[in-house]
């Protein structure tokens, strides 16, 4: 019978059944940091557990660092500190291998896991952050988990899960200018809704799709879990498999050939069925902006702040508080809306070609006075990549401040923060109230490029406009 | 079957209620509070940036109202606990003293932190939860005994019926809830799945 990937990995890596809807399932890759992984490797301990395959698991520190003097050591924050400590002192008892301070290879985990070749097609990865699901982006299964299963797939490499129902995303059309990968996905959320993807796993396809170079394809499966979809993911096809040849840990030349077919076996079949399907037609989109405190709350930037009164009962709700949060007003243009701070970076937007993206729109030209600007490349390979290209100078001659890799200000564990009520284009993946560090604080998620166009406005602005 | 806790057949205390829809993880634990290597003290802090002001001053939030102190019952509304995947959330709201949740619908990995902790978590259409929220609000007193066999809430002669996932029901009813026992327990058919996957020993 025809499958589609999702349940072609499932079956491929299910261990037993639990119960009757739960199933034993084995973990491929591993990733861990130091936020969700203190208890668990805690509670290995405590129970004289070893992890079960070591060579599994990787591990780096992505999320407290801070984006400057970040190898000075200790830490001024002294919990920031124990935490990275807990982590070295954790992956050199249990033999993990470890990106730390010391690495090149040190980044977000989302962005390292890719770039060095460790995310394949047709592996169940899980890690204790719910933007696992970027790894889907090669055609992998992959969970963003709480640390008890954290702790269960250490000591085990399996965990307890439910199998997902899946609902085929096709996207068609032309794509417009100034229009990006987060453009599609903000689209994708604000109609399907936050939680329309609550007990779905997400298949993207279509000819967009296809046509989107991997970096792209991985900043819609990392929101996924934003329309509430635990799991998101893309059939791998030639633009994949070109991505993974010569990566440090893809196969080798001599596997390579061999591994394909195993890849080109897991995708999708052409007739396989589907729990549910969506249809979206790109070609008239524009850049997406969200207004509120969910990243469903998007709309056109070309368009007005929609009115309360239009929107259905669930909607409302939330809808009267992110008015209230942001103290924007119904109907009102978001375009020309000042901003304090733009942001750019994140496992959503903090590749390579974000960085390409928004270099290319600030060229030759200056950030607003007044706005503080930041760009934290998501790898120190984005960063030295970046730097090779002279990125950096374009940034910093901007006005932009060049910062060392991390999470930053997507959600401000580190010293990066918003103050006060101030507003701040965003390119990362969450608006919700307090989410970069000030309660009052408020967001505006949007593409990398519109980010810059912000910066360099002073204010909301269409990219397409400097383009 | 192997059992790594308690069976939890029932939950019985007063509620309270925390209304919304989308109330994600951030709002419920901030990420400031992460910054820790053990979950200890988390109770205190949550929903601390809606219970209390930029001056640390409490603000009007049901868990600051002396009406509903001691509740160890939860009932919110749709998709609670979306975002981040932090089990800080779950972890605080339970230090807090809660024992079991009721909502219109949770974000899924939030449902699977909670059942990992033994948490119940009830749902029921947006008419039934907002009717209990009503109830609660206006008699904070009231106890309910919420049957997780029977998929019921009992208030005094009233009766509800309430839904909860097959999975969460037979695992809080078996003590499984708790996995890694079960999941330990079936290490020669791990490393049989280990052999068999073509990327690692296969």
């Amino acid at each position: 019978m025809a499958r589609n990937l999702f349940n072609k990995v499932w079956d491929l890596h299910k261990v037993a059944s639990l119960s009757e809807t739960h199933d034993q399932l084995f973990i491929g890759l591993h990733l861990v940091h130091e936020v969700t992984s203190p208890q668990a490797f805690a509670a290995l301990k405590e129970r004289g557990l070893r992890v079960k395959y070591p060579q599994c698991t990787v591990a780096t520190v992505d999320h407290i660092v801070p984006t400057q003097s970040q190898m000075i050591r200790p830490y001024r924050d002294g919990l920031a500190e124990e935490m990275l400590q807990a982590l070295e002192e954790s992956t050199r008892e249990f033999g993990i291998r470890f990106f730390g301070l010391d690495s090149e290879r040190q980044g977000i985990v989302h962005i390292i896991g890719p770039e060095n070749g460790l995310t394949q097609p047709g592996m169940t990865i899980a890690c204790g952050d719910s933007h696992t699901s970027t790894h889907g982006a090669f055609g992998a299964i992959a969970f963003g988990i709480g640390t008890s299963q954290v702790r269960d797939v250490l000591a085990t490499q399996t965990m307890a899960l439910e199998r997902l129902r899946v609902r085929r995303i096709e996207v068609t059309g032309k794509r417009g200018p100034g229009v990006f990968a987060k453009d599609i996905i903000l689209k994708i959320i604000a109609e399907l809704g936050v939680k329309g993807g609550i007990g779905y796993a997400y298949e993207y396809g279509g000819e967009v799709l296809s046509a989107l170079s991997m970096e792209e394809r991985m900043t819609i499966c990392n929101m996924s879990i934003e329309g509430g979809a635990r799991a998101g993911y893309v059939n791998p096809d030639e633009t994949t498999f070109n991505y993974l040849e010569g990566k440090p840990f893809a196969p080798p030349p001599e596997r390579f050939s061999d591994m394909k077919k195993f890849w080109q076996s897991m995708a999708s079949d052409l007739d396989c069925p589907y729990d549910d399907s969506y249809h979206l037609d790109i070609s008239s989109l524009a850049p997406m902006v969200t207004w509120g405190i969910t990243p469903g709350q998007a709309i056109e930037v070309d368009k007005p702040l929609p009115r309360l009164a239009e929107m259905s009962e669930s909607d409302k709700e939330i809808g009267a508080k992110a008015y209230e949060h942001t103290g924007f007003s119904e109907g009102a243009m978001l375009l020309g809306r000042p901003i304090d701070v733009a942001f750019i970076g994140s496992c959503t937007n903090g590749r390579i070609s974000d960085l390409r993206s928004a270099a290319a729109v600030i060229q030759g030209r200056r950030v607003k006075n007044g706005v503080q600007a930041l760009v934290v490349p998501g790898s120190r390979q984005v960063k030295m990549q970046a730097e090779a290209e002279g990125l950096d100078t374009i940034f910093t001659e901007a006005g932009f401040q060049w910062r060392e890799a991390g999470c930053s200000m997507c959600l401000a564990m580190n010293p990066d923060k918003l103050q006060g009520n101030q507003i701040c284009a965003s390119s990362s993946n969450r608006n919700f109230i307090g989410r970069q560090g000030s309660a009052k604080g408020r967001t505006l998620l949007m593409s990398p490029a519109m980010v810059a166009a912000a910066a360099l406005e002073g204010a909301v602005a269409d990219v397409r406009t400097l383009l | 079957m192997t059992s790594n806790g308690a069976r939890i057949n029932h939950i019985a205390g007063t509620a309270v209620p925390v209304i919304g829809n989308d109330i994600d993880t951030d709002r419920i634990i901030p990420a400031r509070f992460l910054r820790c290597v053990t979950f200890e003290g988390l109770g205190e802090q949550v929903f601390r940036d809606e219970r209390f002001d930029e001056q640390d001053n409490p603000v009007d939030h049901p868990l600051n109202d002396p009406r509903f102190s001691g509740a160890s019952i939860l009932i919110v509304n749709a998709n609670f606990g979306c975002g981040s995947s932090r089990e800080h959330a779950p972890q605080a709201i339970m230090r807090y003293g809660i024992r079991a949740i009721i909502g219109e619908s949770f974000a899924e990995i939030f449902a699977g932190n909670c059942l990992s902790l033994g948490i119940p978590t009830f749902t029921a259409d947006q008419a039934t939860v907002r009717d209990l929220q009503t109830r609660i609000t206006n008699h904070p007193d009231t106890v309910l005994y919420l049957d997780i066999e029977q998929l019921t809430a009992t208030m005094g002669t009233t009766t509800v019926t309430l839904a909860m996932s097959k999975t969460t029901q037979s695992a809080l009813v078996s003590g499984t809830w708790d996995s890694l026992e079960q999941l330990l327990a079936n290490e020669a058919a791990i490393d049989a799945v280990y052999d068999r996957i073509p990327y690692l020993g296969g």
